[in-house]
């Protein structure tokens, strides 16, 4: 849309030959300028500039829907729009599972269990619609070597004993899956763009970015730091347009890093309130999820998965259907488990911080 | 006109001439910040209004508007994420807008323009049905006695006066603003218009800085001005980003000191301890105060504290 030819939008002769004479081809280049420089550019009056900016905008804006027009579309397409994970307490926490068309971020310190829960994920969604799949492919984009089709197979085997055990079926999953593993961000960006076209002629189902934040660490080594958010800020919107575009759910992993101290949290008039009790609050080690504010706005859902008391949580960080739960959960042979389906509520800005105490050992 | 008495100490009020406005002031995580502008020339109705409703529904940031324009302005700090609670109060903007005018409401429309793609159609139903189930507990008399009154009350009814309007990039963002003064001539019904996050996409890939304070400036012109002229309140949300100041990071509004300028009131969402609490940082009519509020499955309603009693039905 924003993009759109000024040929295209049938506007008056007059206007659309004055634009095209001054080289202002698209919406864009309309918009992007205030009505002074656009009547400077133009040589005309502002009643001028004024009709071309309300006819192009006119022609620009995204059409209008009512948002019952968007239950009822939602209710159209089926599912509920979301991914089952089979994790009943989480999947009702979030309303029905991962939901379609969003982004949605899964952040936690190493060793946790991201990736184990991104290849269940992967195997859910090319099981067939009769087990409570989506019956379609998944693209894995699997950045830190992480991905083991022998582990793949094992969670499914374990979990769906009855499917697999059937013959050829575990090769016909496992083909479903689609592994790249692009090597900085210029292989992802690229791999992205032919991803447009792929999700919709291939009918995937799935896209997981595992992980994120090992692409940007790459890139912030070669990288100034002006420019550091910029390649960032792309990839995120180009992967939320797919999502949008497409329908399919996107599940990216994040890492963390440590944040040394409160710095960058108050406003200024709650200085003043700040006493020496908040530093009692503080956890043992101050994780924050990498990949900064811009990130964590534009994510949909967050799940975050933390370790404390000798116990490993999922914690519903952000999602805007469900309020603030925290499942223990362990990882086995058959993948990620929930110990109980019974949430617990966590109050407070504690849902937004992530604890690790060192529990990075495998429950077998 | 009523003076709504608060039975809360620190609630903000302030006796206007012919004015009457609530604002319901959601919280979200302690680094969220709400920026406030609000345009109303008679009423924002972003919680329940009128005599008659009861206090524990309303959130306690009572505030009486006088005209001007009322921008919501929402940040998240730089380390910490946005938690999921600021789009409720967005959505509970958008639904509260509607609410007939014999229960105390607006009976209007909504304009919500979604730049990031966080509008989740299931949760605007939780909450249309969790107001009208407010509404009939506490007007259980007026319901009885007019029932074509009742026929409104759906919340597919709701949902169906709300413009959903979804942008992906600046160029869409400055024409769905330009296009509103159209849009808004041949609606009429339509009090209040909500923009979620309009710093979004100008943070993105904006090449020339000078250019976006003139573009921006642009825009919030227009956005007064669709205020004035249509006699509506218009609500924008914005991100936080962190400053340097008096030897320590803090937390401050993006977009530069220009675009903060174009804020009349300010509306700055924040933890304590464990409450949510809102801080109207910048008004020009009403003093600086703090109020907390609890975001329910129902939608943003006052925090239910034990020292606070809940008032009666009048």
């Amino acid at each position: 849309m924003a993009n759109m030819p000024v040929s295209e939008m049938r506007l008056p002769p007059h206007l659309a030959h004055l634009l095209a004479a001054r080289r202002l081809d698209t919406a864009k280049d309309v918009l992007s300028l205030p009505e002074v420089e656009l009547m400077a550019i133009l040589d005309a009056g502002l009643p001028t500039a004024r009709a071309a900016v309300a006819l192009v905008s006119e022609a620009a804006c995204p059409p209008c829907q009512t948002a019952l027009a968007l239950l009822e579309e939602r209710v159209r397409l089926g599912g509920g729009g979301r991914l089952a994970t089979t994790l009943c307490g989480l999947d009702e926490a979030l309303g029905g599972g991962i939901p379609m068309g969003k982004l949605t971020e899964v952040v936690g310190p190493s060793g946790i269990g991201k990736t184990q829960f991104c290849l269940k994920l992967a195997l859910l969604a090319a099981l067939p619609e009769y087990y409570g799949g989506l019956d379609g492919r998944v693209v894995y984009i699997d950045t830190e070597f992480k991905f083991s089709s022998r582990r793949m197979i094992e969670i499914g085997q374990k979990s769906f004993p009855q499917i697999f055990r059937q013959e050829g079926l575990a090769q016909k999953m496992a083909g479903r899956i689609l592994v790249t593993r692009p090597t900085s961000l210029a292989d992802f960006t690229k791999s992205l763009e032919e991803m447009k076209v792929t999700l919709l002629q291939h009918d995937v189902k799935l896209l997981i970015v595992d992980s994120m934040a090992a692409l940007m660490s790459l890139e912030n080594e070669k990288a100034t730091a002006g420019f550091r958010q910029h390649p960032l800020r792309w990839t995120l919107s180009f992967l939320k347009s797919i999502a949008e575009f497409s329908r399919v759910p996107v599940v990216v992993t994040n890492q963390v890093r440590s944040q040394s101290n409160d710095d960058g949290y108050h406003f200024s008039f709650e200085v003043d309130k700040k006493d020496g009790n908040k530093c009692a609050e503080r956890f043992d080690s101050h994780l924050v999820a990498a990949l900064g504010i811009q990130w964590a706005h534009a994510i949909t859902v967050r799940l975050v998965f933390e370790s404390h008391s000798g116990h490993r949580f999922i914690k519903v960080a952000k999602s805007p259907m469900s309020p603030a739960v925290a499942f223990p959960f362990v990882v086995e042979s058959s993948g990620i488990t929930l110990l109980s389906d019974e949430s617990i509520d966590v109050t407070g800005p504690e849902i937004t911080s992530i604890r690790c105490q060192g529990q990075n050992v495998l429950a077998r | 006109m009523e003076h709504n008495r608060s039975p809360y100490p620190d609630a903000v009020t302030f006796q206007g001439p012919r004015m009457l406005g609530i604002c319901s002031l959601t919280s979200s995580h302690r680094n969220t910040s709400l920026l406030v502008l609000v345009t109303s020339m008679t009423y924002l109705v972003a919680g329940f209004t009128a005599k008659k409703l009861l206090r524990s529904v309303v959130s306690q940031g009572l505030v009486k508007l006088n005209w001007g324009m009322l921008c919501l302005l929402m940040n998240t700090s730089a380390a910490d994420l946005p938690t999921k609670y600021d789009l409720f109060f967005r959505i509970q903007l958008a639904i509260n807008v509607q609410i007939p005018v014999e229960y105390g409401g607006l009976g209007g429309k909504a304009v919500y323009i979604d730049t990031e793609g966080s509008f989740m159609v299931e949760r605007v139903y939780q909450i249309a049905e969790g107001c009208i189930r407010d509404i009939l507990e506490h007007f259980p008399h007026s319901h009885e006695k007019s029932s074509s009154g009742q026929k409104q009350l759906q919340p597919e009814h709701f949902l169906a006066d709300i413009y959903y309007f979804r942008i992906c990039s600046y160029t869409e963002q400055i024409a769905v603003i330009n296009y509103l003064e159209k849009f808004l001539g041949e609606h009429k019904d339509v009090r209040i218009v909500v923009i979620d996050n309009v710093t979004f996409h100008f943070r993105q890939d904006f090449e020339d800085l000078a250019l976006r304070t003139r573009v921006l400036s642009g825009l919030s012109l227009k956005l007064m001005k669709i205020a004035k002229t249509y006699n509506l309140a218009v609500v924008l949300l914005n991100q936080v980003t962190t400053k340097f100041t008096e030897g320590s990071f803090q937390l401050t509004l993006a977009l530069g000191d220009s675009w903060s300028h174009s804020c009349t009131n300010r509306l700055i969402l924040y933890w304590n301890g464990n409450e949510r609490y809102a801080h109207l940082d910048k008004s020009p009519s009403l003093p600086v105060a703090s109020a907390p509020y609890a975001v329910t499955g129902k939608g943003i309603r006052d925090a239910v504290s034990s020292h606070h009693k809940r008032a009666r039905v009048t």
